[in-house]
């Protein structure tokens, strides 16, 4: 399995080079050369079609017929009995799809005593509800979950399987995914069905947002994707002939291998950040407690949430769960208000989809300044203190 | 008992550098490192073997050079460490990466404790993780922060799980995969003794291809992959940029008049 280059035939315009994501390619001596980081993913050749100047002895995979293959799901995760957001707007997605791809929508929900969640679900497009309840499902255990869903999965064939990129379907995702033979693309900003083939073509961010890759899932089913919360959206509509399916379960306990001793609360309620339609956040530049003080009195005079990077989570000014970026979480309230915030791009990758983006920084060379929509060069705790004055005051004049 | 500890060598991505002009990823002189959360993994393994004498095995997969991290983690520790490394495994997937080290794992036979990050700050996908325990039909337990007790005898270890909304102990049965956050511990740095003899012709770093695993090339590597890269891009973030100008009073008090004309939901509280 190798690539090569016919060295007469390169004219060294570099084509290959944009399209590898291997960063495979080269150029030496004005023509294009395969380094050893090629993995032989032949993007390449495909880019070269004007010159054929790259050949490669891949054989080209055959992809299955798919067609018995029908449906897009979503699973609804619920805690408690209480639906998570993001499963609904992962219906506003499934809907689009299952619109190109002229399929139906459905939503499974697994737990204990969650059969008043079925009509949320369908009142927010799914068709079909799978409603799946066990004692042994009440707490969320990977196991267990994922025995019933394979189950799910094998009989009835969905084309399409969607899962929120929270904490559960990031420990779930992944074991389903193998569980059922097929792959699984993680963190999605976008997903789109491409016209031609009709697969679903996702896009992720990697290198910490720098670079978007766009990934499909062409010789398995169902095509599993993760979708972060906040990044879709939901979208209520009325479905006639709904129907709600319950499958038989038989969980034995020892199989689960996993018991949950106790579950301890540590957040007051009211804070999650990925809720908030205005978020005030802060960064190196603020001068510690005190400072970030000054911006909660901010945020609570904009009815919003205070948030940080991940070096002020660190320094325990602020906990992991109000840390936006990647290691934090991805949100995209109306505002966002970056205080003292460079603008690195481990911290832009969760905030770079919010809809209004405000950046006071005292560098005005700092790139949080190109993400913005509107800029302040000054110091944070000149401006800050400024903007409460005349926020308590009843605004501007 | 036995601990295998995965790690992974990544490029660090808190000093990357994008192209100004094309805004891509400028690669030359990235550091490469241990992955953050895989070295908290490590430090986990070791501070169980220093409690109980279990043996802690590294295992990475990767380019030669990725020998790096495991000669750092038989600096910090670890007994015996293997290198998985074989140009058929590059560019896999999760899937064909986790199936590559679950298989390594299974030659490794007898363990008790699988230990990783719970994600490599170059991928942040977070699947190897879960995906080895399906593959090897072990019990797993994600987002570690605490490791409570560990019952050999009973073949238990119970752990605190890490929550959105607070944390959960849970009791597993062994063996048992276990993705680490940072929270659990603080890594040490290799002793320099260690690190020495790990960087000698005779220290126990073995490295293993696919025949010595048993896989074939159409299993691993961008073959054996279900997901395919179709293209990659760099984002582009149309804002309008504008800096406002004026005395401190005079910006704050135009920004409010711009928010209070502005599309939003708080525009009539302001």
């Amino acid at each position: 399995m190798t690539i090569w280059i016919i060295e007469e035939k390169c004219d060294g315009c570099q084509r290959c080079i944009r399209v590898c994501p291997y960063d495979g390619i080269e150029m030496k001596g004005g023509i294009a050369s395969i380094t050893e980081r090629c993995t032989s993913c032949g993007a390449c050749i495909e880019a070269c079609k004007k010159n054929h100047a790259i050949e490669s002895d891949i054989e080209p995979r055959p992809v299955p017929d798919f067609s018995d293959r029908q449906g897009v799901w979503v699973f609804a995760e619920q805690n408690q009995g209480k639906l998570a957001r993001v499963s609904l707007e992962l219906l506003g997605k499934a809907q689009e799809l299952a619109e190109d791809l002229g399929q139906e929508v459905s939503a499974l929900v697994c737990g204990k005593d969650v059969s008043h969640l079925v009509q949320t679900l369908h009142d927010h497009g799914a068709k079909s509800v799978y409603l799946i309840e066990d004692d042994a499902l009440e707490n969320f255990r990977t196991i267990a979950y994922a025995n019933v869903i394979e189950d799910l999965v094998l009989t009835h064939k969905p084309n399409i399987l969607l899962m929120g990129a929270t904490g559960l379907g990031r420990d779930l995702a992944p074991r389903v995914s193998r569980r059922v033979g097929t792959g699984l693309t993680a963190d999605c900003t976008q997903i789109v069905i491409d016209p031609e083939e009709k697969l679903m073509y996702q896009t992720r961010p990697a290198f910490g947002g720098n670079v978007m890759a766009t990934i499909a899932c062409r010789y398995t089913r169902p095509q599993m994707a993760t979708v972060r919360p906040g990044v879709m959206e939901a979208q209520p509509c009325k479905i006639e002939n709904t129907k709600i399916i319950r499958p038989e379960v038989s969980l034995k306990e020892p199989d689960i291998r996993t018991r949950i001793l106790e579950k301890i609360l540590e957040k007051k309620p009211g804070t999650d950040i990925s809720e908030a339609s205005v978020v005030v956040a802060g960064g190196r530049g603020v001068n510690g407690e005190k400072g970030f003080a000054m911006l909660r009195e901010f945020a609570d005079l904009l009815g919003g949430e205070l948030a940080c990077t991940r070096l002020i989570m660190e320094q325990g000014i602020l906990p992991h769960d109000v840390q936006v970026g990647q290691t934090g979480k991805t949100i995209r309230p109306e505002i966002y208000i970056a205080c003292g915030i460079s603008g690195a791009v481990q911290h832009t990758a969760g905030m770079m989809g919010s809809r209004y983006i405000i950046a006071i920084n005292n560098d005005p060379l700092a790139p949080i300044f190109k993400l913005a929509n509107w800029g302040i060069v000054g110091d944070v705790h000149e401006i800050v203190p400024e903007f409460i004055k005349q926020l308590s005051s009843g605004g501007a004049s | 008992m036995n601990i295998i500890v995965l790690v992974k060598q990544v490029p660090n991505t808190t000093h990357i550098k994008l192209d100004p002009k094309t805004g891509n990823l400028i690669r030359e002189g990235l550091e490469s490192i241990m992955n953050p959360d895989d070295l908290h993994a490590l430090e986990a393994g070791i501070r169980i073997k220093e409690e109980t004498g279990a043996r802690v095995t590294a295992v990475s997969m990767g380019p030669p050079q990725a020998v790096d991290v495991l000669t750092q983690a038989m600096g910090m520790g670890a007994d015996k460490a293997i290198l998985l490394s074989d140009r058929a495994f590059s560019g896999a997937d999760t899937w064909a990466t986790s199936y590559t080290l679950s298989k390594a794992i299974e030659k490794i036979k007898d363990y008790d404790l699988v230990l990783c990050g719970y994600q490599a700050i170059d991928g942040d996908t977070a699947q190897i993780g879960p995906q080895i325990a399906d593959w090897l039909d072990i019990a797993q337990a994600t987002y570690v922060r605490d490791i409570e007790s560990l019952n050999k005898n009973k073949a238990e270890i119970i752990v605190k799980r890490r929550l959105e909304d607070g944390f959960e102990r849970v009791a597993c049965k062994m063996p048992v995969l276990l993705t680490i956050i940072s929270e659990l511990n603080n890594p040490r740095y290799p002793h320099m003794g260690q690190l020495i003899s790990a960087c000698e012709q005779k220290a126990p770093i073995q490295v293993w291809n696919a025949a010595d695993i048993g896989v074939k090339t159409i299993e691993v590597g961008l073959e054996g992959s279900n997901t395919h890269v179709i293209k990659t891009f760099t984002p582009n973030f149309k804002r309008q940029n504008e800096l406002l100008e004026g005395s401190t009073k005079e910006v704050v008090s135009d920004l409010i008049s711009r928010l209070k004309k502005s599309d939003t939901s708080i525009s009539h509280r302001l």
